[in-house]
């Protein structure tokens, strides 16, 4: 996910300072009476709200279709694990979980905020929470490929935060920890 | 209702040094923090060693310190240009600096002195559980400097809506309401700097209501531990008063591009219906969108959530379809002649719009599930940020070009595009950073991420340079206005 939010992030930044460039360095020629065409450009804005609304709808639509806070039916039983944070270590249990079957993290913390965030073994992000005191987040994720996940805190929780980091165990379905994949 | 014009470029000297007074402070403690900033990045690129305890003492400063002088610079301009269509009371203007400069002092001695290192955000409960880096005394300096600067501007946005009020009838009138719902004709309607004093001065009073219930409540606890706050509820809380708060800077320092750049184009800015319902639905939105800073804090209720993300969406509309809109059309085929200060101005409205659309990416939850607390929310904030940096050092490069004659001996368009291209480079590498996942506010980074450091570094140093020479003509610009006699100008 996040290359196509880059891509489309950097084309639509690329488009908006084209637009602005444009008419800084048009801007110079001056015409005899602007005024006929600066209503011409006032007449498309309507268009451009009508156009803006219809992605805005389309987008937060989608958006909504996917979101992390909604139970969904997995294949197989859900595994449990008990994530608790505290300066500056993690304390997860169990440590390893199977792939392709939901996982259920109950994530909290024992002292100030910290960020639970899945690293996979490309170092990308593949879902996260916040661990926080008095309160108990339940994400919920299916992980298809087998192998080692870090996990790095993402909230900034005091002088040691980026130590806070641990790995738990992905492994294929049916396999043992420790034995080969 | 008045239209009445007040000739501000008749000021008497004491509004004129007060404005310049605003302008030296930000631009010190601009380069100051920036300069923090330019060490982080190196540090994390590994240029040199950092002790991580004192990088997230520089954090702390950096951000608390930022968001300050966006907010002292975004008060110049507001009050620059208010002023000429109400009347404010210097002394309470001024009064703000000073409780600034003294929250600075207590901020600044409880980084520096107690190692106070909880993030400018000073999530609850961390302030009070440091791991033995800072003291309890050091927090409460810190939350107490934020107090500071939160009443004095609080004193100085009451004393703007008094001036409004008295001149307008009320905020509502200022706002546009009454065009909008065609109850009195367009011509007659607000001013545009009027209009947008009056949105930002509703939310930040909110705003800093809430930041200041948050701050006392974790000063007391502080002291006395059983006097816990729900973590959550001050969450909100603190988000509801930053969001809003460093919102609001940028929609102060728009209020440059208002008044300015007509000034170039020869072409006024049109105040009509549709801009009113821009600033009303800002105001709204402003007010209602922080919850995108909650999105990864599943035990909030789902519908506050999907309505942070909505709103998020929706904020960038009067955004792009009023004001940069508005830039555009006032700016095409103008004939304008660009120099140093239209062309901040200009850019400055550039940044506030693609800024806004990683913000408008991160905010959609999805996204926000891999994207949250990576380098993309300071790729996000810097580009908006920086804008809203190139609204000011235009503002003060064309403020003090009129009232002085002295050159810049060319120096100020190399400050332009040093600025310019570093600001490209160095948000780029943030934002290259988020999609590659590194973390925000990580002292130490893995040899993986280090690219992107060296690339922001580079970009940092160069706005960092830009910034120094844009400062520093302003600087001798007002030295020169007041130590040289009227007939010699």
């Amino acid at each position: 996910m996040q290359d196509t939010v880059w891509i489309v992030t950097v084309v639509l930044m690329a488009s908006a300072a084209g637009i602005f460039l444009w008419v800084a360095t048009t801007a110079e020629n001056g015409a005899e009476d602007s005024g006929p065409l600066v209503a011409s450009l006032y007449r498309l804005r309507p268009w451009l709200f009508a156009l803006a609304l219809v992605v805005i709808i389309v987008s937060n639509y989608k958006a909504l279709t996917a979101l992390p806070y909604v139970s969904r039916p997995g294949i197989g039983p859900v595994q449990a694990v008990n994530v608790l944070g505290e300066q500056w270590s993690w304390t997860i249990t169990p440590d390893h979980v199977e792939a392709g079957r939901p996982v259920e993290f109950h994530v909290s913390s024992k002292d100030v905020n910290h960020g639970f965030a899945i690293y996979d073994e490309r170092l990308r992000i593949v879902a996260q929470t916040q661990a926080m005191p008095h309160y108990v987040n339940v994400l919920r994720y299916t992980f298809t490929e087998p192998g080692t996940y870090r996990i790095l805190c993402l909230e900034y929780c005091g002088s040691n935060h980026h130590a806070m980091a641990t790995e738990i165990t992905v492994v294929a379905a049916g396999v043992q920890p420790g034995e080969a994949r | 209702m008045t239209t009445q014009t007040i000739d501000t470029r008749k000021q008497p000297l004491d509004a004129l040094n007060a404005v310049y007074a605003y302008l030296v402070v930000a631009g010190l403690v601009l380069l100051l923090m920036m300069l923090i900033g330019l060490i982080m990045r190196m540090a994390q690129a590994e240029w040199f060693a950092l002790d991580p305890g004192l990088f997230y003492i520089l954090m702390t400063m950096h951000g608390a310190g930022m968001v300050g002088i966006a907010a002292v610079g975004g008060s110049a301009i507001m009050w620059h240009f208010v002023r000429r269509y109400v009347r404010v009371s210097t002394g309470a203007f001024l009064a703000n600096l000073a409780l600034f400069l003294l929250g600075a002092l207590c901020i600044l001695g409880a980084g520096f002195v107690g190692g106070f290192a909880a993030g400018w955000t000073f999530l609850f409960p961390l302030p009070a559980i440091s791991g033995d880096a800072w003291s309890i005394n050091a927090a409460a300096a810190y939350l107490v400097g934020l107090l500071f600067i939160g009443i004095g501007f609080l004193l100085f946005y009451l004393d703007v809506a008094r001036g409004i009020i008295a001149s307008y009838g009320s905020l509502a009138n200022a706002l546009g309401v009454k065009q909008v719902f065609g109850l009195a004709p367009e011509k007659d309607g607000p001013p545009a700097a009027v209009t947008a004093s009056s949105m930002v001065l509703i939310v930040n009073t909110l705003g800093l209501i809430f930041g200041a219930a948050v701050l006392v409540l974790s000063l007391v606890n502080l002291y006395v531990p059983s006097f816990a706050i729900d973590p959550l509820v001050a969450k909100n809380m603190i988000y509801f008063f930053g969001h809003v708060f460093i919102n609001a800077t940028i929609y102060m320092a728009v209020i440059a591009v208002y008044e300015i750049l007509p000034i170039y184009a020869h072409h006024a800015w049109r105040t009509n219906r549709v801009f009113y319902l821009g600033w009303i639905s800002s105001t709204v939105m402003v007010l209602i969108a922080y919850p995108h800073h909650l999105l990864m804090d599943f035990v909030m209720p789902t519908w506050v959530l999907i309505l942070g993300q909505i709103i998020s969406w929706c904020s960038g509309l009067p955004v792009a379809l009023v004001t940069a809109f508005g830039t555009l059309t006032v700016v095409y085929r103008s004939g304008i002649k660009w120099d140093t200060a239209s062309g901040l101005l200009f850019a400055g409205m550039l940044a506030w719009i693609t800024g806004g659309i990683p913000g408008i990416m991160d905010s959609t939850i999805p996204i926000n599930g891999v994207m949250h607390n990576t380098l993309w929310v300071p790729g996000h904030f810097h580009t908006y940020l920086l804008g809203m940096m190139a609204m000011l050092l235009g503002f003060a490069t064309f403020v003090t070009k009129e009232r002085s004659s002295a050159s810049d001996y060319g120096a100020a368009p190399i400050g332009f595009w040093l600025y310019v291209i570093g600001s490209v480079v160095f948000v780029m590498a943030f934002l290259a950073g988020g999609s590659a996942s590194v973390p925000r506010r990580f002292a130490v980074h893995l040899p993986e991420w280090l690219p992107y450091d060296r690339l922001g570094a580079l970009g940092g140093t160069l706005i960092v340079s830009g910034t120094l020479i844009l400062v520093l003509v302003a600087l001798l610009r007002i030295y020169w206005d007041l130590h040289t006699p009227a007939e010699r100008r």
